[in-house]
């Protein structure tokens, strides 16, 4: 499965939910899909987009919230699966595509590739229904299921280490979160509150 | 315990009345009786983390979807936290309230404490960070609500450093 593919996919599914993604291929490749304002991509702070994902989930309960995280980013804070657990927001969906690899930076293996199991990772934190999939129409209704489970859920999903042709996306990441803010509270200037 | 439970009061009721409604946390001496306070309140959400970078996406996140936030962490916890806060909360411009316990200062009597002490304050004017010593009750509520107002309108992170003089009661000889 390619990730493109399986973003693709459900890329109709989340369009009203509040996305946070990680940096690089993931980020690159859910926008070249088309960028809407509820979409917001966190290009460095490596491991934090599940934390992130966590705080927008808190702050405003009745909106969707999908994490779109990979095995590198999310190797770098595992804690934050214990965190997710602890506190399990209804409306909070993690996604995790693993590509056993970090692409973005020239494709160096992750520990995934030698049998670090996320979605293993994931229950044994305390999200009991984490699975892992690896075809396209099994991730396509895994995903779906989830976004309507309304409880915590863990998606991990094998794709194939292969990214986008270019990185440059036309937005710059300022851009992105003030656009985001003002989607995530239309009834707020958070510079007059 | 000689921590200071009315003077943990006093922070929490600020951090309150400056409208903080998340707070993350990681256990430490000193920020035991701010942690309950937070946990017995409904009115709070409290993040009890595995790590104090996990914090500062908590904040950011919560600053985005539109609630106010603060972090609860030892002097340690803020240099784990470092790289989220410059490549996150300072990359993006978003506001954190860094309520930093100020351990390894004078006065400190665990050995384990006194190394990072020495760097609480050069580490965080080396990133800019403007901050706010908390030294007597009288001062905890102007300073916090300044360090707010400043985060809030820089859009960056401001410290409020808990001091030994403000958390710590010496026992009676």
């Amino acid at each position: 499965m390619k990730r493109i593919d399986a973003l693709e996919a459900i890329y109709d599914d989340i369009a009203d939910c509040a996305v946070v993604t990680i940096m690089g291929a993931v980020a690159v490749e859910l926008y070249s899909l088309g960028h809407r304002p509820n979409f917001f991509y966190l290009e460095h702070a490596m491991g934090l987009a599940s934390s992130m994902g966590l705080g927008v989930a808190l702050a405003q309960p009745d909106r969707p919230v999908v994490v779109i995280d990979g095995d590198g980013s999310l190797l770098m804070n595992l804690g934050t699966l214990t965190t997710l657990a602890r506190y399990a927001p209804p409306n909070l969906t993690h996604l995790v595509f693993d590509n056993e690899s970090l692409l973005s930076v020239g494709g160096f293996p992750t520990a995934t590739s030698t049998g670090s199991d996320l979605a293993a990772m994931a229950r044994g934190a305390g999200i009991a229904s984490a699975r892992l999939v690896s075809e396209l129409d099994e991730f396509t209704a895994a995903a779906r299921e989830d976004l309507g489970a309304g409880e915590l859920t863990c998606l991990v999903a094998k794709v194939e280490d292969v990214g986008p042709a270019s990185f440059h996306m036309d937005l710059h990441l300022l851009e992105n979160r003030f656009e985001f803010a003002r989607a995530l509270r239309p009834d707020s200037d958070e510079r007059n509150e | 315990m000689p921590v200071s439970e009315s003077s943990s009061k006093v922070v929490y009721d600020a951090l309150k009345s400056n409208g903080v409604g998340i707070c993350s946390a990681l256990p430490e001496t000193w920020l035991v009786h701010l942690i309950r306070l937070a946990e017995d309140d409904p009115d709070m959400t409290l993040v009890r983390l595995a790590k104090e970078e996990e914090g500062v996406g908590v904040s950011m996140g919560a600053h985005l979807a539109g609630a106010r936030s603060a972090l609860l962490m030892q002097n340690h916890g803020f240099l784990q936290a470092i790289n989220g806060i410059v490549s996150g909360a300072m990359l993006y411009k978003i506001p954190l309230l860094l309520v930093i316990s100020d351990r390894g200062h004078l006065g400190e009597r665990d050995p384990w404490q006194t190394e990072g002490g020495r760097f609480t304050r050069r580490v965080l004017d080396a990133l800019n960070i403007q901050r706010a010593e908390l030294r007597t009750l009288d001062e905890v509520e102007p300073k916090l609500t300044r360090a707010m107002t400043m985060a809030q309108s820089s859009l960056s992170p401001v410290a409020v450093l808990l001091t030994r003089e403000l958390m710590w009661e010496e026992p009676a000889p």
